[in-house]
């Protein structure tokens, strides 16, 4: 086979990784290059540089080192028994293409990841090497992401901490069945236990930073991890369930979901057509819900229906909203945050102006609108001075009215 | 005395700054004007080149007066930290009344020192707005810069790099590219002015035109590879990326020439991912008959090219074993039924000495098509792969649902890999029962032919370990026919 050019090689490392649905740059230590001798800065929030005509945001170099892999997923395009067109870089090959980016403000650092060759050590040593080569010889100070992989020995996994910004573990799919199932070479146990030491790691290195000022850091933009949706049978309660499990468990920063896609050369235990991806966008407001809003795990399920999925046609606050309508209707001039948070339509922004606002005036329907997004979505849930929505809240037609009327048109 | 007796009641102002981002100068003005109780309605704010505040009382024409001087005992002009916070910001915004706003509020400020808690205000509201379109339009620069690399006269590298901002931003987003790019030299060119760093000083420059700038960079073509590849076509929601990468700002990204294109191919490429991959083979046969027929036109792997026939598996519907072996053989494939070849006699021999009546159970393979190699007038047998062992597993499992056994035995690695859709060794799992997804238990346990490629001591072990396997499977159909 003739040589690869750096172009075929990052076209298919690049769609190797299109997969992974995690971008963030955000969160870790502020760091800038004046007087060092390389490039870089992270200032506490990520750039999006790009977004594709997918919708996700392109913020940093996201490839494979290589998809070569002696592993067989089924769910993954790049198992051992698949067709598609191999390629390997060398660590500074993606060194070289990280700086050339990042000098032309095109990305915000680099995302790492690999399929595994030889063996997992071998693979995460490689993967550790770039990010030193980045570090140590380039003065590199933009934003790294490696993926970890929990086969790995500790020890090379703890050096990729180091190295990082933020490392991360797949859990892959929501039960151990589905992962038995479909990942016969991964083992759950294990990359829990991976898991758990990066948490200790992260939190050493955090009280060491706080008695030495000049303290290593660890992963200081935390720990992800990603799990796939739809290629198994666990519905939305019990991937609710899972990811506040590992929220609790491990300190994660983020818990992302990838709805399982169609891929080239798949395997035939997989169900064959996609999952919606409104499923997936439904799970990550239910993650925003648990993070932003106080809702429990178990009140999240609650908005699931009989199936434990959660409804695609209205979002699961709104859901829970109408489920529980003996909630409603809220004194958006009396009510605690608490309350407020519930109410459909009025997001942490809106809630906070709210009770800025009612320390001055009471709020009428009109000051609510100056202050919320819709206020149309919000008004059968709320009261004001001038408003109470007279028994809307039992119309049985309420979800009717709620919901958006069109689907969506096909682009093309 | 108050503020108030200085000053000539109708007196209109206009306060001419000297650039449209200067901060300081409108709050040094605007604290003097409000020290000496000038209301908001008596002022204009006039920028570089513009014509004042167009919501003033009065046009500026009337008003070419000098500033008052506060006087020396005037109380000082209070501001909240959030008000200081937000002004600074929305001064950048290239709404010409947003000085006489800021003024209207400041002024406000000193009778309600909350006001700016009170959100649902509208003034307040205007200014959280402009503050929030300019950290936005400072977001999309900070996002949207694309640098392209020329070389200088000395051969350094400069990075130089074209762009549109909204608002006034150039000035107060220097530093950021300061900070990142620290050991870089790069200008900034834009049509409100230019920045040009060269590793140790800032230096501002005039309003610049796009010519002025490079039009390309041999990176650019790696660039647009990795775009057009990290897109999932299966994924096209083109609103998500619409809201956050606005046309606007399209013509000056090297990557976004390649949307529509990627847009258009979308479909067709997500299809070719689907047809090439995850075959669309349609609703499974119901019955035995309909898989039989079915695996005939059967091609979703390549085996099924070869010059062979399809294989179906035999036995009566409801049996309680269903035995599975890895592929039909040379005279399989020749008569066209399971286990008739030299493996299946020594099966069938092994199975009577177990006590097990082979015409009781359906009988059949993991892969329905014989894989073989010429070698001269033979077909020489060939280990399916494990790729071909998955897709065939569509059919195994259609037969499995259809005959419905309550116990399963693996003969050999295929099959186990068949029916569970991953390799296991024989050598650990054999001997007791694992549980297939619906709870089926599966016994897994060496290919006869196996025993025929051996020979002596090593022959009679193996021969031992299949007859207790086999002895082991009587007993727990026994069990579970209970």
């Amino acid at each position: 086979m003739p040589q690869q050019t750096l172009r075929q090689k990052l076209e298919i490392l690049a769609d190797a990784a299109k997969y992974d649905a995690s971008c963030a740059s955000s969160g870790t230590a502020k760091k800038n290059s004046l007087g060092g001798k390389g490039v870089g800065s992270t200032e506490g929030m990520g750039i999006c540089h790009a977004y594709a005509p997918d919708g996700r945001c392109i913020s940093l170099l996201k490839i494979l080192l290589t998809n070569h892999c002696i592993f067989d997923c089924h769910y993954c395009i790049n198992r051992k028994s698949s067709n598609v067109a191999r390629a390997r870089f060398t660590p500074q090959e993606v060194v070289d293409l990280t700086l050339s980016f990042y000098r032309r403000n095109y990305i915000e650092g680099l995302f790492l990841s690999s399929g595994i060759v030889k063996s997992a050590n071998h693979t995460m040593e490689q993967l550790v090497e770039v990010a030193r080569i980045l570090r140590e010889e380039h003065d590199f100070r933009g934003y790294i992401h490696l993926k970890t992989i929990p086969e790995a020995d500790a020890e090379i996994i703890h050096e990729a901490g180091l190295y990082a910004d933020r490392v991360s573990i797949n859990v892959e799919l929501p039960t151990d069945t589905g992962l038995t199932r479909l990942a016969p070479d991964k083992n759950a146990r294990q990359i829990e236990g991976a898991m758990g030491r990066t948490k200790e790691r992260i939190l050493t290195a955090k009280d060491e930073r706080k008695r030495f000022r000049h303290a290593p850091r660890f992963a200081p933009a935390g720990q992800s991890t990603q799990m796939i949706v739809g290629a198994d049978d666990a519905n939305d309660a019990a991937i609710i369930g899972k990811a506040s499990r590992l929220y609790d468990n491990f300190g994660l920063r983020r818990v992302y979901y990838s709805a399982f896609s169609p891929i080239p050369d798949a395997s035939a235990v997989l169900p064959l057509k996609r999952p919606p991806l409104l499923r997936e966008h439904r799970l990550y407001q239910s993650d925003w819900l648990m993070r932003f809003y106080g809702f429990a795990p178990q009140e999240v399920a609650d908005a699931a229906g009989a199936d434990g999925n959660l409804p695609l046609d209205i979002d699961p606050k709104l859901a829970w909203a109408l489920k529980f309508r003996e909630s409603f209707p809220v004194d958006v001039n009396r009510a605690p945050r608490e309350l407020l948070l519930r109410v459909p339509g009025l997001g942490t922004k809106a809630v906070a102006r709210i009770l800025a606002s009612r320390r001055h005036r009471r709020l009428r329907l009109d000051d609510v609108a100056r202050l919320t997004a819709s206020l149309a979505k919000v008004r059968p849930f709320i009261c004001t001075v001038d408003w109470r929505p007279t028994f809307l809240t039992d119309r049985a037609d309420l979800r009717g009215l709620l919901t958006p009327k069109s689907e969506q048109l096909e682009l093309f | 005395m108050t503020a108030m007796q200085h000053v000539s009641l109708g007196a209109h102002y206009a306060v001419h700054l000297p650039a449209p981002d200067d901060f300081a100068v409108w709050r040094d003005r605007a604290r003097g004007l409000v020290q000496c109780d000038v209301p908001p309605d008596r002022v204009s704010w006039v920028e570089p080149g513009g014509t004042g505040d167009l919501f003033a009382a009065e046009g500026p024409s009337r008003s070419e007066k000098r500033l008052p001087v506060p006087p020396a005992d005037a109380p000082p002009v209070r501001a909240s930290k959030r008000f200081l916070e937000l002004a600074r910001h929305a001064a950048l915004h290239s709404d010409p009344a947003r000085f006489g706003l800021l003024y209207r509020v400041l002024w406000r400020l000193q009778r309600n020192p909350g006001l700016m808690e009170d959100k649902a205000d509208p003034e307040v509201r205007r200014i959280e707005e402009l503050a929030k379109s300019v950290r936005r339009d400072a977001h999309k620069m900070h996002a949207f810069v694309r640098f392209r690399e020329v070389e200088e006269e000395d051969g350094t590298p400069h990075f130089v790099a074209w762009f549109e901002p909204d608002h006034h931003i150039v000035r107060a987003e220097a530093a950021f590219f300061m900070r990142r790019f620290a050991n870089m030299r790069w200008s900034i060119l834009t049509p409100r002015g230019s920045i040009h760093w060269d590793g140790e000083t800032m230096r501002e420059g005039p309003p610049a035109r796009r010519s002025d700038a490079p039009g390309g960079d041999p990176v650019e073509d790696l660039w647009r590879s990795y775009y057009a590849s990290i897109f999932n076509p299966a994924r096209l929601k083109v609103g998500a990326m619409l809201s956050e990468m606005p046309k606007k700002y399209w013509k000056n990204l090297p990557e976004a020439a390649l949307i529509p294109q990627l847009i258009a191919g979308a479909q067709a490429r997500e299809a070719r991912m689907v047809a090439s991959g995850s075959l669309d083979m349609g609703e499974r046969p119901s019955t035995l008959e309909g898989v039989g027929t079915a695996i005939h036109a059967c091609r979703n792997c390549p085996i099924g090219e070869l010059d062979n026939r399809a294989v179906m598996g035999e036995g009566p519907l409801g049996a309680p074993l269903m035995i599975v072996g890895e592929q039909p053989g040379d005279q399989e494939d020749r008569t066209g039924r399971p286990f008739v070849g030299p493996a299946g006699q020594l099966l069938d021999d092994y199975l009577s000495r177990a006590g097990i009546d082979r015409s009781a159970a359906y009988v059949t393979n993991a892969v329905k098509h014989f894989k073989f190699v010429w070698k001269g007038k033979h077909r020489l047998h060939q280990s399916p792969g494990a790729k071909e062992i998955d897709t065939c597993r569509w059919w195994l499992e259609a037969e499995r649902t259809i005959v419905k056994p309550r116990l399963v035995l693996a003969l050999g690695a295929s099959a186990a890999r068949g029916l569970l859709g991953k390799t296991v060794s024989i050598t650990r799992v054999r001997g007791s029962p694992t549980a297939l997804d619906d709870g089926t238990e599966l016994w897994v346990t060496a290919h006869p032919s196996y025993l025929l490629r051996l020979e002596g001591e090593a022959r009679e072990e193996q021969a031992r370990l299949f007859a207790a396997d086999l002895a082991a499977v009587r007993e727990r159909l026994a069990e579970l026919a209970g």
